[in-house]
């Protein structure tokens, strides 16, 4: 009889959560239910717990329980105050090989890139990056389902399904947006368990001099519920201004495909898709957006998808619930009248 | 003298790359091969500060005889010197035997000949893991700063590094003692044109090439397949949802169109959730 452990990074920093890591609870709650069967029949025990760092965060660790956590492995240190690489996966480490989990993930965010990278070396273990999707799946030749993790290669353009068949913890990256956040329940019960891993002076070496906030790059697509984009059927980069106004009405921001970005008519904070963000809004808007794959990828599990463009052929129908056929010169003012005359038989 | 190390991979260029409907294979004739673009600015501004500083820059890449181009092109750029890791026992490697070659590698040279920054673009745009910079760090105990974007100092005598690094929330200001591993975003230095003596002598350039037998650095467990935890279960295209409905705004006028797409997604509940939120 074993423990089965199926474990997920929270990721905070100045004691904010990063809202990936609610929706790597899920999934390691889910992927913990796909192997519940085989797991009683051998007679071991399934588990979701997940590790938090930083410094005077027990809220946080609370906060985990409500999201489906039934432990949460607390590294709590003046140290770990502001995420550093050396310290931060040192402690993981630690911890990993204290509880030998058999499947780990983390957000694939930056701070979490930079983290899992680390981590997955030292443990010398497998990890795949950048998933968008997972589950716990028969392999042949293996007694225990594996974790089978999808991720998109070659800019989108191919889905590759990788597995980690012996090295344990089998690891992954996830994108955030892909899955959905789980319920959050505040009477559920759990367990804080503090854990203490000494580091080494080397350890925390490297030093945060200043941080830089840039106030007009602070614009957050990840997590809005409207988004309107615009492609290279906008033109020119003044094209965004109508893209800005029905955003604008909408109370939803702008986005923008690769395209775009390159050509500097955007900056890259607004970039949707493989090589952007991913955003799963309420409303999605594609105004001119052509719809190459990468693009694509990062916006179809948008809830409703209305797609712009005067080229009747254009891929970015495919995944659109409405297609318009039109210019988008004509449409979106027409858009932004339809909304105003909305708002004002609602005041 | 400086010394900088940079890591440099051939990727083909992705936007043409397609799986063959048929045998359900990648394609990858005619799909033109080029330097990563991330390991080109990171190598421009490895070649800046070799100017700033004085000393040289060395390219390191590992693959088939085929890269031998690119690390001709990073020559031209401005490397000094190029090694090609390639040996057939190298092939299949994830991200964990990739990492382990290269550590290799540049331990090597680095005992000849101290390296004070090691350079990796901040992911290749074929796998887009970002994994393999992180790891090479962790295997050498190399402070990693990833996602630079400027480098403000580089300190031989103090013996420091400073670099900006942009984050999804902010621009951070960190200083490592060297050497020091950096994985480099576009920001980091734009790729100059080369200079026609750079030019002349990447066109005869003959990369050291290093194999197994050649180094004796490598143990056969830790390389290729064998080194590899991960395996490549399946690969197919994304999945095609289905298609929603198409509105001619040309046939039935554009307020009429705008008003069938809203209609719609006032049905599913979109819009009035939407207006809801909005004052």
């Amino acid at each position: 009889m074993s423990a089965r452990r199926f474990w997920v990074f929270i990721e905070q920093e100045e004691g904010k959560v990063h809202p990936v890591s609610w929706e790597l609870l899920g999934i390691a709650s889910r992927l913990a239910s796909e192997v519940k069967e085989e797991a009683h029949a051998a007679g071991d025990t399934v588990h979701v717990e997940c590790i938090l760092l930083g410094n005077q965060v027990e809220g946080i660790a609370r906060e985990a329980i409500k999201y489906g956590a039934e432990r949460v492995y607390l590294v709590d240190e003046p140290e770990l105050e502001n995420y550093r690489n050396c310290p931060y996966y040192k402690c993981i480490v630690g911890v990993v090989r204290k509880y030998e989990p058999e499947v780990f993930l983390i957000g694939a965010t930056t701070l979490g890139r930079d983290l899992a990278g680390a981590v997955a070396t030292s443990l010398r273990t497998g990890l795949t990056a950048d998933c968008t999707g997972l589950e716990m799946g028969e392999v042949k030749g293996s007694k225990q389902r594996l974790l089978l993790a999808t991720r998109p290669a070659f800019g989108g353009n191919i889905m590759a399904t990788i597995l980690c068949r012996q090295n344990r913890p089998q690891m992954s990256s996830v994108r955030p947006r892909v899955f959905p956040m789980p319920p959050y329940n505040p009477e559920a019960v759990g367990e804080i368990v503090r854990e203490e891993v000494p580091l080494d002076e080397k350890d925390t070496e490297a030093r945060i001099l200043e941080f830089i906030h840039d106030q007009a790059e602070s614009v957050d697509i990840e997590y809005a519920d409207v988004i309107v984009s615009g492609g290279r059927g906008l033109g020119t980069p003044e094209g965004f201004k109508l893209i800005e106004e029905l955003a604008h009405e909408l109370g939803g921001v702008v986005g923008a495909s690769r395209p775009c970005v390159d050509a500097g008519w955007i900056s890259y904070a607004h970039q949707v898709g493989q090589s952007g963000r991913t955003v799963r809004p309420k409303l999605y808007i594609a105004a001119g957006i052509s719809g190459a794959l990468q693009h694509k990828v990062g916006m179809q599990n948008s809830d409703f998808i209305i797609a712009i463009n005067s080229d009747p052929n254009a891929p970015i129908f495919d995944v659109a619930d409405v297609g318009i056929v039109g210019d988008l010169f004509e449409v979106i003012p027409a858009m932004i009248k339809n909304i105003k005359a909305r708002k004002e038989a609602l005041a | 003298m400086f010394h900088a190390l940079v890591a440099i991979k051939q990727v083909p260029d992705t936007t043409n790359i397609r799986i063959d409907p048929e045998t359900g294979n990648l394609v990858r004739e005619g799909v033109p091969a080029i330097m990563n673009p991330y390991d080109a600015h990171a190598l421009a501004s490895a070649v800046e500060w070799k100017r700033k500083l004085g000393g040289k820059v060395t390219v390191v890449s590992m693959g088939p005889a085929s890269f031998t181009v690119t690390i001709r092109e990073a020559v031209e750029l401005g490397a000094d010197a190029g090694y090609l890791i390639s040996d057939r026992k190298f092939a299949g490697a994830d991200t964990l035997a990739t990492s382990y070659v290269l550590a290799a590698v540049i331990q090597s040279i680095h005992e000849k000949d101290p390296i004070d920054v090691v350079f990796f673009g901040k992911q290749a745009i074929d796998g887009d893991t970002a994994q393999v910079g992180p790891g090479v760090a962790v295997r050498l105990d190399l402070p990693i700063i990833t996602y630079a974007v400027k480098i403000r100092d580089i300190n031989l005598a103090k013996r420091h590094i400073v670099v900006e690094r942009k984050t999804e929330r902010w621009t951070e200001v960190v200083e490592a003692p060297l050497p020091a591993l950096v994985t480099c975003e576009k920001e980091i230095a734009e790729v100059p044109f080369a200079p026609l003596p750079d030019l002349i002598r990447s066109l005869r350039y003959e990369p050291e090439v290093l194999t197994m037998e050649s180094t004796g650095i490598f143990d056969a467990e830790h390389v290729g397949v064998r080194g590899s935890p991960t395996v490549v279960f399946k690969m197919g295209t994304p999945p095609l949802p289905e298609a929603g409905e198409k509105i001619n705004s040309r046939e039935i006028g554009v307020e009429a169109a705008v008003a069938t797409a809203f209609a719609k997604a006032d049905a599913a509940g979109i819009l009035s959730s939407v207006l809801g939120g909005v004052k």
